[in-house]
């Protein structure tokens, strides 16, 4: 079978699989988020931690409740990794403090980005007890707000959208222990191992000496990849023989990765009582996800002169179609897992790569987080084409006025102004340039694409930039807790205020946000909005090493 | 709507380009008053092309360059632009205020005090509740009711309408305007306003825009646009570090010509001016808007109430058929209700004559007139008898009227009354018609019903049409009347409006309104009636009429000075308008950009990476002329769409999904493709100035 068809072949096996999973699960979604009822562990966790799951929050308390819960998970899981030499189980040397504080701050943000190596970095107790019950609350809380949002958007002059703690419980234990259960299974008959063996050292061929790990890596791989976190048990990722041994693995790994964000749309179309809605935002999240897939592929197969395209920091067994095919994947999602080498690509692909981030992560985005990304450009997108017929702009009935638009133009402001701040500073101090594998287009391109990484809560690397330094730790941090943070808190507001307005109904002069030529100008709306925020810097980065 | 939109804006002054062009001239001199920093602040965006200007100014003085002063001439030239823009706008109010503020001039009031001493005041002494006296010849002093008298009045002077109106006390025509003339009578007034906030102060402040407030649209876009500033500003300031790392630092005046080239300069420059030109499409189809809010309002309305009469129908009955007894023909009752209604002044009896007219021949009308002349005793209407007729000389009588009256007339002298007639009776009130029934009594027989005139409420031609647009507007319409429901639904369905209210009272129309309301509607209606007052200030949109009360017109948010309910539908469209105008520049602006970043990106670098002259599309001659053409394609723009923000975008009334394709095809599409165009053939010219190499 030639490569271009078993490439196109397993695109079209993993689209009908999403299309196929998207209604089952968008539709329980739905349910868990709307359910009265609480499920017996449920109710043993709302007394133990004495929360009163039948009252509702408004959004100031709902947003105290994630920051406050946020915040305790970092000091938490900063002391663990601190600590880490003192607990059981303990590997190698001790972190830098700066080291631990960026891990910290990665796991708790969803962003995964690693300073550190995964197998030696973290002992076995701060993988069990710290990163993987990160990788579960964070892309909880992630769902949590989306779901508020979509509480906004749908209720009728109410005060209150939702219970974080309900919420957050929800989330984890009704839909993503569940799928992750089975995702981990599958992965294991696929080939991923799962044992707590002594690592064996062995003799290569050269005649070196390897010490192979060994782990629970299929439950913490399928995690990894459903809540769009990214983080591997080893510093090789999925790349990694163990974490993803064959093409039916990667295949499965992709889709559990893109599985929730592309059945959210599904869930807001359910809550919304207008089924069309979620269609709109899945043609603009899947849209987005194809035009980045297209230019990668492209790139990569066509950029090398041999038959294959470029192998370089690919591994032989996926080739550069399942690469790209993950490669737009993890970084339209937020997830920054990586099963090659992003920073070998081709100048339009790894471009490509840091353009899919630069997006904002809607294409489908992160578990939550590209839902409510999407939702913030309809609501852009809503008020430019609102204006544009002649009446206040209104999405789904509610009319984005003064404090609307103002949350939403914040929340969109907020990953481009870290973005180019820090990749600005950055490229001008001496440490930070040192730091670069590369010179010239290329090495912009890496210390962008690490604060785009981080700004976006994505986790991927241009993996040539060593960001191991006090510095670039400390700043890739701070990008990482605002870019999550500040944005979650504009997002709740945005959906306080939308939730107070009555829903106007919908009469034939009201602009409807199902239509076709709707979906087509959000997709127009965010490549423009994207492109001309970053359009100087991506010409001095992969532009001049594309067209050099 | 078609008649509003696509009327050409003729008799207003600058709809010629000439005539615009004059007015361009003619304000220029405040343009550049308008360079004052604390007015300049008023608009972020031209705020920030304000300093950058500044800065280049210095920049080119420490290093002067041909370059380096051209790309700060034009930048200058953006400001002044945009404040031409908003000064060409101010401009067409300033001409109206100056007409009216000569109105305002030194009234001298009669002020009758206590015990009806009437002494001579200053208008500017009046205070609220004073009685002033006014003849015939003088000027009203104030805004006020009539509170005894009846006077004709000329308000021409608001209104432009030169026939004179009637002002009487009580009722609904009370209301007087200070500033316009009493004909003939005389009348007392008692002031409502304080001297310099009666109504002629206010039009003056509103058509100067002077107390124009931002409205809540413009702010949210104000909004956005400020953060699309600083999304530039922000990728501008982050390109200096990475030019220097690449090995290219760029100069400040290159950074900043960038910079204006990218922000929404287009739409900003235009935005106040696109509001005031709003507020003065109203003023031309003189209607006073209190408020921008209003304006913007009404382009969201959702649901119309009109009342029927006046707006929907001509407001009085008209005869549309006739139709004989059985057994009869048509002639004889043609004309004997020709001949019961020649002394009949009423509408109604004029139009029983007019349509009687169209079937009787010169011959027979001559005939009929003849027997009237010969003497005969005419007997007129009144409330008791409820018909009307005449009793000829000939002894022949004849009556048309009230059904029951008439046909209890004709068994009073001994008539019979066919069963036909009374099924037509039947038949016209059951379809919401008013049956008159029409009789004779020769003397020496007995009385005879001869048969029914059908009187309909006459829709006014066009209504239909006009309500199905609005239909495809989104807007429903209902229609308030006091007839019974029967008579008003039959008008509804003629007139195709979407609800009615029947035998509406002032609270009726208040609980409509609220209940629309709390559906998530804005709501619009016209009144002027003092029992109309709650209900107009209730709605969202309030239109009084001018011949209304006081009370009327301090509810309401907004007066039509011709008195016109229909207009309605226009201010409708008006504020529509504003917000497409909004929406489509803003569009056209951050379109624009894109072509903007194909000419200055690859003339920044060129230099550093030759490959990405890939990227300079549009083959602009050297680095230097592609970033002034740049700058002044942004500059020249802002001048070009200055008509089009006076005017206002197109707008025709269809579905809004219909609407949306049109204009991003227009302004989205067309705002990509424009200034690559616009930026070629400027660099074809500018690319011959010095210092262009």
């Amino acid at each position: 079978m030639s490569d271009t068809l078993s490439g196109l072949l397993t695109i079209g096996v993993l689209v009908v699989a999403l299309v196929v999973v998207h209604v089952p699960l968008g539709n329980w979604m739905a349910k868990v988020f709307t359910d009265e009822r609480h499920w017996r562990p449920e109710r043993v966790f709302y007394r133990l931690s004495r929360v009163d799951a039948s009252s509702e929050q408004g959004w100031r308390s709902y947003s105290v409740a994630v920051l406050a819960f946020s915040a305790v998970s970092i000091v938490v899981l900063f002391l663990l990794i601190a600590l880490q030499g003192v607990l059981p189980l303990a590997r190698g040397a001790a972190m830098h403090l700066d080291t631990a504080l960026n891990t910290a701050v990665s796991f708790v943000t969803n962003t995964n980005w690693q300073s550190y190596a995964g197998e030696s970095g973290v002992s076995p107790v701060v993988q069990t007890l710290g990163l993987t019950v990160q990788n579960f609350v964070s892309a909880a809380v992630g769902l949590s707000v989306a779901v508020a949002l979509v509480r906004g958007l749908a209720r009728s002059g109410g005060a209150t959208i939702g219970n974080f703690w309900v919420d957050l419980v929800r989330s984890v234990v009704r839909v993503l222990l569940p799928i992750a259960v089975v995702g981990a299974v599958l992965l294991l008959l696929g080939g991923v191992i799962s044992n707590l063996a002594e690592p064996t050292t062995i003799t290569t061929v050269s005649g070196g000496q390897q010490v192979i790990q060994g782990g629970l890596v299929a439950s913490q791989e399928a995690i990894k990849e459903l809540g769009t976190n990214g983080g591997g048990y080893f510093n090789a990722n999925s790349a990694h023989p163990f974490e993803n041994p064959n093409a039916l693995t990667n295949l499965l790994e992709i889709f559990l990765i893109l599985v929730i964000p592309f059945s959210l749309p599904r869930t807001y179309g359910v809550l919304v009582g207008d089924r069309r809605q979620g269609f709109a935002v899945a043609g603009l999240m899947a849209a987005l996800w194809g035009i980045m897939l297209t230019v990668i592929t492209w790139s990569e197969v066509h950029s090398a002169a041999g038959p294959l395209g470029s192998l370089e920091g690919k591994e032989v067994r996926f080739g550069p179609w399942a690469s790209s095919l993950f490669a737009a994947s993890t970084t339209g999602t937020s997830t920054g897992a990586v099963n090659s080498l992003h920073e070998s690509y081709s100048a339009l692909g790894g471009g490509g790569a840091l353009f899919s981030m630069l997006l904002g992560e809607i294409s489908p985005g992160g578990v939550g987080t590209g839902l409510y990304g999407a939702l913030l450009i309809a609501i852009l997108t809503v008020f430019i084409s609102g204006l544009m017929v002649g009446r206040t702009p209104e999405i789904l009935g509610k009319s984005i006025g003064r404090r609307e638009i103002t949350l939403t133009a914040l929340a969109l402001l907020v990953m481009p102004a870290l973005v180019l701040v820090f990749t600005g500073i950055g490229l001008v101090l001496p440490n930070v340039r040192a730091q670069m594998l590369a010179s010239g287009p290329h090495g912009l391109t890496e210390v962008m694409y690490a604060y785009a990484s981080a700004s976006n809560n994505n986790g991927s690397a241009f993996a040539g930039f060593s960001a191991d330094a006090p510095y670039t730790n400390l700043t890739l941090a701070l990008c990482m807790l605002l870019g999550r943070f500040v944005t979650i808190a504009l997002v709740l507001a945005l959906a306080g205020s939308l939730v107070a307005q009555r829903r106007r109904p919908a009469t034939s002069g009201t602009l409807p946000t199902h239509s076709p030529t709707f979906v087509g100008l959000l997709v127009g709306i965010s490549l423009v909005v994207s492109g001309l925020t970053f359009f100087p810097a991506l010409a001095l980065g992969p532009l001049a090493e594309a067209l050099a | 709507m078609t008649q509003t939109t696509d009327r050409p804006a003729a008799p207003t002054p600058g709809s010629s380009t000439a005539t615009l062009l004059r007015q361009m001239l003619a304000t220029l001199p405040q343009a550049f008053v308008k360079l004052d920093p604390r007015h300049v602040w008023r608009s972020p965006v031209v705020f920030v092309v304000w300093v950058g200007s500044l800065l280049t100014t210095v920049f080119a003085v420490v290093s002067p360059s041909w370059f380096a002063w051209l790309i700060t001439i034009w930048l200058w030239a953006t400001v002044v632009f945009a404040n031409l823009a908003e000064a060409v706008a101010e401009g067409r109010g300033k001409a109206q205020a100056a007409t009216l503020r000569a109105t305002r001039t030194d009234t001298i009031a009669h002020r009758r005090g206590a015990g009806g001493v009437v002494e001579e005041v200053s208008a500017a002494d009046l205070t609220i509740g004073d009685l002033v006296v006014v003849h015939p010849g003088e000027v009203i002093p104030g805004d006020g009711d009539v509170v005894e008298g009846m006077a004709t009045v000329d308000e021409s002077a608001i209104t432009g309408e030169s026939a004179p109106v009637i002002r009487e006390s009580g009722g609904d025509r009370c209301a007087v305007t200070g500033g316009t003339t009493v004909l003939s009578d005389g009348i007392v007034v008692k002031v409502t306003t304080r001297p310099g906030e009666s109504f002629i102060d206010r039009m003056i402040a509103l058509v100067e825009g002077a107390a124009r407030q931002k409205t809540p649209n413009e702010i949210a876009l104000t909004i956005l646009l400020t953060t699309l500033t600083i999304i530039f500003l922000l990728a501008v300031m982050a390109l200096q570090p990475l030019a220097i790392y690449s090995g290219s630092a760029q100069t400040p005046i290159v950074l900043i010509a960038l910079l204006v080239c990218l922000i929404p300069t287009t739409i900003g420059a235009l935005l106040s001016a696109i509001g005031i030109a709003g507020m003065d499409r109203l003023v031309q189809r003189n209607v006073l808007a209190m408020s921008g809010r209003a304006v913007e309002a009404a382009g969201d309305v959702s649901t119309l109430l009109l009342d029927k009469t006046g707006t929907i129908t001509f407001g009085n009955r008209r005869a549309t058929q006739l139709l004989a007894a059985p057994d009869l023909g048509t002639e004889e009752i043609t004309r004997v209700a020709y001949l019961s209604s020649l002394a009949d002044e009423t509408p109604e009896g004029r139009s029983i004559v007019e349509l009687a007219a169209l079937t009787l021949t010169d011959g027979e009308r001559a005939e009929l007139d003849e027997k009237t002349e010969q003497g005969c005793e005419f007997v007129a209407f009144t409330a008791q008898t409820r018909m009307s007729g005449v009793d000829l000389a000939s002894g022949l009588a004849v009556r048309k009227g009230a059904s029951d009256s008439v046909l209890r007339w004709v068994r009073d002298n001994g008539g019979q009354v066919p069963q036909g007639v009374l099924t037509d009776v039947d038949a016209i009130a059951t379809s919401g018609g008013t049956p008159l029934v029409v009789a004779s009594h020769e003397p020496g027989r007995t009385a005879r019903a001869l048969g029914v005139v059908h009187l309909k409420d006459v829709v006014k031609p066009g209504m239909k049409e006009r309500f199905a647009q609005l239909r495809a507007m989104g807007i429903k319409t209902v229609m308030i009347t006091g007839d019974n429901p029967l008579t008003a639904r039959s008008i509804a369905a003629e007139a195709g409006v979407d609800d009615y209210l029947a035998e509406a009272t002032p609270e009726d129309k208040m609980a409509l309104i609220k209940k629309e309301q709390e559906g998530g509607r804005l709501v619009a209606m016209t009144g002027d009636g003092t029992n109309d007052a709650p209900a107009l200030a209730q709605s969202d949109v309030g239109v009084a009429m001018n011949t209304g009360t006081s009370a009327a017109k301090e509810a309401a948010n907004m007066v039509d000075l011709d008195s016109d309910p229909t207009k309605l539908i226009d201010i409708v469209s008006i504020g529509k308008q504003l917000l497409i105008t909004r929406g489509a520049l803003t569009t056209f602006s951050i379109a624009n950009d894109i072509a903007k970043y194909f000419a200055i990106i690859p003339a920044m670098f060129v230099v550093l990476f030759p490959g990405l002259d890939a990227l300079n599309i549009m083959g602009l001659s050297t680095p230097t002329s592609a970033i002034l053409s740049a700058v002044i394609f942004n500059a020249l723009i802002i001048i070009a769409l200055i008509p089009l923000s006076l005017r206002g975008v197109r707008y025709r009334p269809s579905s809004s999904t219909a609407l949306l394709r049109r204009n991003i095809l227009l302004y989205g599409v067309g705002g990509i493709i424009a200034p690559f165009i616009g930026i070629k053939l400027i660099d074809l010219l500018v690319s011959h100035l010095p210092g262009m190499m």
